[in-house]
This record gives structure tokens, C-alpha cells and sequence, in this order.
């Protein structure tokens, strides 16, 4: 199976602090379901922004869809980010835009004409459940509105690698799966997903998908060989 | 280049655009007036130079200095004719006494002098060409064997000290307009850099969902030219005001130099272009500073 993100030894410094991240290895395949776990600080959200492009790495060698994305030039980096979907942890929603309009953004700056973006944020909404808010503004939206919103706009131009980070922290307990429901499908189309969470009870909502854990900004199983999370209780022998 | 003013409205609406809600109209509209007024001076005095320098510079006096009032009457004629056969002189007046008297009344009044104080006739000649000086040297001699008392003073003579006064208020003028034009760039600079500030989490998401720094820099030269244009209109309109007040007041003086001093229609052309030149000097501005910033993200 070809590989869509390969880490080598990277590791992430921030000014001249100690490392974030430090030798980090491992292999994500495209249509795979990843779960990023740790606890807080451990570096997941230095991790993910490695992953969508918003940081460069202080070391080592990041390949995204084959490409060398450490010294990539600058020009290039939109049409990667393009096909990465991310939810952020703070929603970024821009706040003077409705919510069709921040979930129609990826498609708009991605020259997507008018007439064609109208029905898939149309049903984007209604999928997340927010059809009768199109117009709503961020400000008018609870928290987990806003963080569909943000999911939404994440999905909505159909990324090769789709990036989470705390998806669910901001929804109920059913809103939670219907959009894990949504990511996995995703999944089945070829979304390799990358899920970073500390919930643990969201892992067994996946079956197949690996886990990766970081530990003061190691992998745990420095070799990167990724583990499957542990059964549900109901399924344990 | 002009692609950043077809902007679709949803992406507009990314960066508010708020007409004449910032600072920043109001200021390109005083830099935009002041720098109009400075151009209006300096255009006014390269008209006014120019007009008085071609107009002086093939004329010149002839006097016929004489006591006796019948001699200097023949020597005046004789030399009148003489001229009039030159091929280097194109036209020739000889001054009526009432108008030589008449020049001199602001300073010795009006009561009859000129039978009291032997005034010189006066001949005003317009050359077919500005003359050299061994021309008017030639000419001297030739006119000083009819009338011993001729001189000859080329107008070019009166009037050089003052244009070259006039040069060098044009280049103080000229200097003004490329110092506004410098400090309008710079408040651009700041104005961009300020809604950059303003904007940075906007421009961040649009970053990270692949929009390039021509797309969002489009954004803010839209935004930074319209506010241009807008307060250099308000900017020509005001100014304009000012220089039709003050070209009246000019013609009203009705006097040599001061009349030249006008606008004619490529001045006013000029002028009008300016607002136009500023814009595009803020949108280039605006594009250099947004770029350069974008640069420093990643």
C-alpha cells in the first residue's frame, strides 16, 4: 500500500525551547482511520499542525503524498493544503460569515463556481444538523453548533486526509458519533482520518481504526508500528 | 490587474469593507487635496514660465535717449524704419508719448512731467527668433550710427531673476507632490499593516484552507484601492475648489506674470489623473506590504 504521510525523526521546537515533538517516526496509509491520543501537552496539536501544513518541522523529514513537505516551496503549499480538511480545536470560524458561508470557504478558495457549491452546503448543513441556521453567524451558534460547523467545512471539499483535533469535545455524547458516523464514512471513500482525542471511550467507536499515543511529544511505541485500540468491554474475552 | 476589483461579494465579505468608516479615506482625501494644490502650483508656474519666458525672450527695447524732443522724434522714425527692414526683426511698435507716460505715472504721478523731464522713445520690437548676442551687439552698432543716443535691452534681461524665482518654487512644488506621494504610500503601509492586525485569524483559516497570498492580498488591495479612489475624489473636489477661487482672484489682478498664472486643459487633465495615480499607488502599496507579511507565514 502506498503511503500518504511519512514522519523521520522529526522533531518540532518552538523558538528556543525545549522540543515539543522529538523523533517522531511512523506511516499513516491513505483510507486509514487514525486515532491521536496523550494527555494534555503531550503535543498532539503540534503534531496535527505539522500534519496540515501550519508548521514546519525543526527537524527531520515529513513526506505528504509523496512529496518532501519540509522544503517544499512556499507556492506549493495551498494546493496541499487544499486536499487536508481540518478541524481545529478553537473552531476557527471566521466570525462575520453565516455558517453556509464558512462551510462553502474551502470551496470558494478553491475556485469551486457559485451554482455548484449551493447544494453540497445545503446538505452539509442538514448532515450536521444545522439546516434551519444557514444564516446563523458564529456568535449566534452554541459551542457544539459551531464545532459542526467547523467539521462541516472541514468535509465539505472531500480532503484525501481529513485532520480532527478534539472533534467531539464540544458535542453530546450522540451528537459524538453521528460525527464519527460521518468521519468513518468519509473513511470508506478514502478519507485517511486523523483523530485526536483524550476520550478513550471513542476509540472502540471505530473497529479498525490504530491508535498512535504521545507521551511528553514521543510516540509511545517510538518504532511507529501502530496498535490497534483495545476492545470494547462488551467484546473482551 | 484589475482582477481584485471583480471580487464575487462572499469573498469580499471575508474582509469587511466599510466606505469611509476608517481613518483612511480621510487621510489619502488630505494627502490626495494637499498633493493636488502643490501639482496646481507647480503646473501653474511652468505655464506662467513658460508663456512669459517665449514671450520675452524674442522681444526687446529699443531707446532713443535724446533731449531734444524733434530730434529724438527723426532718430526714433529713422530707426523704426531701420528695424522694419532687418530680417531678423518681425515686428516693430513704436510707443505713443501717452503710453510711455502712462508707464511711468505710478511712479512720477500724473501732473505733465514729460514736457520737464526728457523721456526716451520707446520702440518695442519682436524678434522672428530668440537673438544671440553678438546679434544684438551687430544690431546695437548698426542702430547707434542712425541715432548715437539707441540702446538696445533684450526683455530676457528683466525678467531672468524672476524666472528663475518662479523655477524654483516650481521644483519646491514638484518636491511637495513626491513627499505626499511618499507619505501616502507610508499611510498605506500603515493602513494595511493595521488591517492585517485586524484580520489575522480571517487570513489564518484562509491560509490553512489553501487560499494562496494572491487571493487574499486581492482582498486588501480591493478594500485599500477603493478607499483611495473615494477619498482622492474627495480630495480633487476640494482642491478643485480652491484653485477655480483662486485663478479667479488672479485674473481679477490683470497684470503680466500674475495673469499668466493659470491651469490650461492638460494641467486640468493632469490634475484629475492624480486621484487615479494615487490609487494605484496605495494598491501597489497595499500588495507589496500584504505579500510581504503573508511571507512570513508559513
Amino acid at each position: 500500500m502506498d503511503e500518504i504521510v511519512r514522519f523521520e525523526n522529526v522533531g518540532l521546537r518552538y523558538g528556543a525551547g525545549a522540543e515539543t515533538l522529538a523523533d517522531l517516526n511512523f506511516t499513516l496509509y491513505p483510507g486509514s482511520f487514525y486515532f491521536l491520543t496523550g494527555a494534555s501537552g503531550a503535543g498532539k496539536t503540534s503534531l496535527l499542525k505539522l500534519l496540515y501544513l501550519s508548521q514546519r518541522p525543526s527537524r527531520g523529514v515529513i513526506k505528504l503524498f509523496g512529496e518532501d513537505a519540509v522544503t517544499m516551496p512556499r507556492e506549493r503549499l495551498p494546493g496541499f493544503r487544499r486536499r487536508i480538511g481540518v478541524v481545529f480545536q478553537d473552531f476557527r470560524l471566521v466570525p462575520h460569515l453565516s455558517a453556509f458561508d464558512n462551510i462553502a470557504l474551502p470551496l470558494r478558495v478553491a475556485g469551486v463556481r457559485e451554482k455548484d457549491l449551493e447544494v453540497p452546503v445545503a446538505e452539509m448543513l442538514e448532515w450536521v444538523g444545522l439546516g434551519d441556521r444557514t444564516s446563523a453567524r458564529p456568535a449566534t451558534l452554541s459551542g457544539g453548533e459551531q464545532q459542526r460547523v467547523a467539521i462541516a467545512r472541514a468535509v465539505i471539499g472531500r480532503p484525501e486526509i481529513l485532520v480532527a483535533d478534539e472533534p467531539t469535545g464540544n458535542v453530546d455524547p450522540d451528537m459524538a458519533i453521528r460525527l464519527l458516523q460521518l468521519f468513518e464514512a468519509l473513511n470508506t471513500l478514502g478519507t485517511t482520518i486523523v483523530v485526536a482525542t483524550h476520550d478513550i471511550h471513542l476509540l472502540s467507536k471505530i473497529p479498525g481504526a490504530q491508535m498512535m499515543r504521545l507521551e511528553k511529544g514521543m510516540l509511545a511505541d517510538p518504532t511507529g508500528s501502530l496498535r490497534h485500540p483495545p476492545l470494547p468491554n462488551d467484546q473482551q474475552q | 490587474m484589475f482582477k481584485f476589483f471583480v471580487i464575487p461579494g462572499h469573498d469580499r465579505r471575508l474582509i469587511p469593507e466599510g466606505r469611509l468608516s476608517g481613518p483612511m479615506p480621510w487621510v489619502i482625501a488630505i494627502m490626495i487635496f494637499l498633493t493636488v494644490l502643490a501639482a496646481a502650483a507647480g503646473l501653474a508656474m511652468t505655464r506662467a514660465m513658460g508663456d512669459v519666458s517665449d514671450e520675452l525672450s524674442s522681444r526687446a527695447t529699443v531707446q532713443i535717449i535724446e533731449a531734444n524732443p524733434e530730434i529724438r522724434r527723426g532718430q526714433a522714425a529713422a530707426v523704426a524704419d531701420r528695424l522694419r527692414a532687418l530680417p531678423l526683426i518681425e515686428e516693430v511698435r513704436l510707443l505713443p508719448p501717452e503710453e510711455i507716460e502712462a508707464l511711468i505715472e505710478p511712479w512720477l504721478g500724473t501732473q505733465d512731467l514729460a514736457d520737464e523731464i526728457p523721456l526716451p522713445a520707446l520702440i518695442d520690437v519682436k524678434l522672428v527668433r530668440v537673438a544671440t548676442d553678438a546679434e544684438y551687439q551687430s544690431l546695437r552698432g548698426d542702430l547707434q550710427s542712425i541715432a548715437p543716443g539707441a540702446r538696445v535691452e533684450p526683455s530676457s534681461g528683466y525678467i531672468a531673476p524672476v524666472i528663475s524665482l518662479v523655477r524654483s518654487f516650481q521644483w519646491i512644488a514638484f518636491g511637495l507632490v513626491a513627499l505626499l506621494a511618499l507619505a501616502t504610500a507610508s499611510a498605506v503601509i500603515i493602513s494595511a499593516r493595521s488591517a492585517l492586525n485586524t484580520h489575522t485569524e480571517t487570513i489564518a483559516v484562509v491560509h490553512l484552507l489553501g487560499g494562496t497570498d494572491e487571493q487574499i492580498s486581492r482582498l486588501f488591495q480591493r478594500r485599500i484601492a477603493l478607499d483611495a479612489l473615494l477619498g482622492g475624489l474627495i480630495g480633487l473636489v476640494g482642491a478643485s475648489a480652491i484653485i477655480w477661487l483662486i485663478s479667479g482672484q488672479l485674473s481679477a489682478l490683470g497684470s503680466g506674470l500674475v495673469q499668466s498664472v493659470g491651469l490650461d486643459w492638460w494641467s486640468w487633465l493632469i490634475i484629475a489623473v492624480i486621484p487615479i495615480l494615487g490609487m494605484f499607488l496605495a494598491m501597489i502599496t497595499a500588495k507589496w506590504t500584504v505579500i510581504g507579511a503573508l511571507k512570513k507565514i508559513v
